[in-house]
């Protein structure tokens, strides 16, 4: 009878040991996470739940009784501490486990301000954990003032749903505008007016020099030499793979857990998938951050640990919710150079050209928009740039 | 509460009570059915909750939004009529005894 261990019980995690089952494994299953949560959606945290509009049950991605039906033993409050390649053993507190094959869905860490630039006082919070949240949402009251550090989703819909909540608003943005890194200028600029209509006071180019305060977190010194009053801060500064078991494990790390095509890591019998997991793409490797990669990329893994022979070949999505827009993301902007714009009734979307290749699309409250262009990326095909930007061509007539 | 019967593409059929506040998505989710995957967690972000409404239902159902609508159109075989993302309809008394049948597929 042979195990498979998967350390890491989130999104990855959970979607990995389901589809081992649904393949029709029949050894032994254990799911290992240190959260003491049953796998559960991120997605909401920065919205919903912390709007306080889901309670915390419907989080949960599957009933209890979901894995006890499949046999899948899960062990929460968990932290794995240690790896054994050679062996196949790992260790949690003072057990050892022996598996036949492992998978890492670890996720991703929220970076950290240093204690330097006062990292460590109370009232910083960061925006990845049921825990988190639940430390936060206490803060947000009417009429508190927030500092944001970071411009990023996670970032901006932390300020949304406290601007929405009555409190006063400060986001900074190290780099010279918000979403710089996952978007063009054209959607940086609708973000920005939204939030700004909200009342959320954005400053970009402006970085943290330093928080100041007497144990608790009370002023915040600005790279442009301002000092603002605030009663807490949230931390949206990017995240990292979470990389430390593997390291110490001897697994190659390359901006994640580096695996091949298929989701193997360096160690033999050891694969990866999720947020921790960078794999090759194209000429380089690439690393997603989002439910649709983690989900697509653990299930390929499970079909390959049962010996399937499949390629991990993305095809990226994603979505935020700020006020009353939704975003809808789809396909990889990286390499564009152009932006064709289609402005809708109360829609808009940003079309992302190479020359005339397709690459991604920004889509504000225009699901027509985001599903043609997901399905015409699936397909290879790029539509006429033109019509893109003509309203009054029908989005369907794209896809053929 | 409602009683509400999910069908699979291969004729199974799951009978589930799920309380009211409920998603019928979160229905079939928190019961382990499958042919649901809801993918975006029911932010109507991905149509890969998709069903068929039984006929008698469709008028009873409370109607779609705008989004729903458009998401929906996009789905794996969309009926005009009968489709629905069960993300977006919430379970209430009123809805005892629906019966939602999935698609071959979800995208
Ligand atoms: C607030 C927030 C909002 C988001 N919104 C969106 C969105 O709108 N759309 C979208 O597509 N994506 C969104 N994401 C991203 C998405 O949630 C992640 O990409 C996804 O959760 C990644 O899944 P994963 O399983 O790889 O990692 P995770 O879900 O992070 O799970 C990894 C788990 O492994 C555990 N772990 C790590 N090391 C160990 C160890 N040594 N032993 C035991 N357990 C361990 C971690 O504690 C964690 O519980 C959001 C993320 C956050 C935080
Ligand atoms: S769960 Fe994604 S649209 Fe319903």
């Amino acid at each position: 009878m042979s195990h498979i261990v998967i350390v890491g019980a989130g999104q990855a995690g959970s979607s990995l040991a389901a589809k081992l089952r649904d393949d029709g494994f029949d050894g032994d299953i254990t799911l290992i996470g240190d959260e003491t949560a049953p796998p559960y959606q991120r997605p909401p945290l920065s919205k919903d739940y912390l709007l306080g509009k889901m309670p915390r049950d419907r989080l949960f991605l599957r009933a209890d009784s979901f894995y006890t039906d499949r046999r899948i033993v899960l062990r929460t409050g968990t932290p794995v501490t240690r790896i054994d390649p050679a062996a196949r053993t790992l260790t949690f507190g003072d057990e050892v486990l022996s598996y036949d094959q492992l998978a890492l869905t670890t996720g991703s860490v929220p970076r950290r301000l240093p204690a330097a630039i006062g990292g460590d006082l109370a009232g910083l919070f960061t925006v990845r954990t049921l825990a988190d949240i639940d430390a936060l949402e206490p803060q947000v009251r009417p009429g508190r003032r927030v500092l944001i550090i970071g411009g990023g989703y996670i970032g901006l819909e932390a300020a949304a749903v406290a601007a929405k909540q009555g409190l006063e608003v400060t986001l900074v943005e190290l780099a010279d505008r918000i979403l710089q890194r996952v978007a063009a200028p054209e959607t940086s600029d609708f973000f920005r007016a939204l939030h700004s209509a909200h009342g959320v006071d954005i400053r970009e180019g402006v970085g943290l020099s330093r928080l100041i305060g007497d144990g608790q977190v009370a002023q915040a010194e600005l790279s442009d030499g301002t000092t603002l009053d605030i009663d807490f801060a949230i931390v949206g500064a990017g995240i990292l793979p979470d990389t430390a078991l593997a390291e110490t494990a001897g697994i190659a790390c390359d901006n994640g857990i580096a695996t091949d095509t298929h989701g193997r890591t360096s160690a033999e019998g050891i694969w990866a998938a999720g947020d921790c997991a960078s794999f090759p793409h194209g000429s380089a490797r690439l690393r997603l951050e989002s439910v649709p990669n983690a989900i697509d990329m653990a299930e390929c893994v499970a079909l390959n640990m049962l010996g399937g022979d499949r390629e991990y070949v993305p095809e990226p999505w994603f979505w935020s919710d700020q006020y009353d827009v939704k975003l809808q993301i789809a396909g990889l902007n990286t390499g564009y150079d152009r932006v064709v714009i289609r402005e809708g009734e109360g829609s808009r979307s940003h079309w992302y050209y190479a020359g005339d290749r397709l690459l991604a699309v920004d889509a504000m409250n225009d699901p027509r928009a985001f599903m043609v262009a997901k399905r015409l990326l699936a397909a290879g095909k790029s539509p006429d740039a033109a019509a893109v930007a003509d309203a009054s061509i029908d989005l369907k007539t794209l896809m053929r | 509460m409602a009683k509400i019967t999910y069908i699979e593409h291969n004729g199974t059929e799951h009978v589930v009570d799920v309380a009211n506040g409920m998603t019928v998505m979160e229905g079939a989710r928190d019961n382990g059915i499958p042919g649901i995957e809801a993918d975006c967690g029911g932010a109507c972000a991905c149509s890969t909750c998709h069903v068929y409404v039984a006929p008698d239902w469709v008028e009873k159902l409370p109607e779609k939004q705008d989004m729903e609508e458009d998401m929906l159109d996009f789905a794996y075989e969309p009926d005009p009529a009968r489709s629905r993302l069960t993300c977006q309809i919430k379970v209430t008394d009123a809805l005892d005894g629906l019966v939602v049948q999935m698609p071959e597929k979800q995208i």
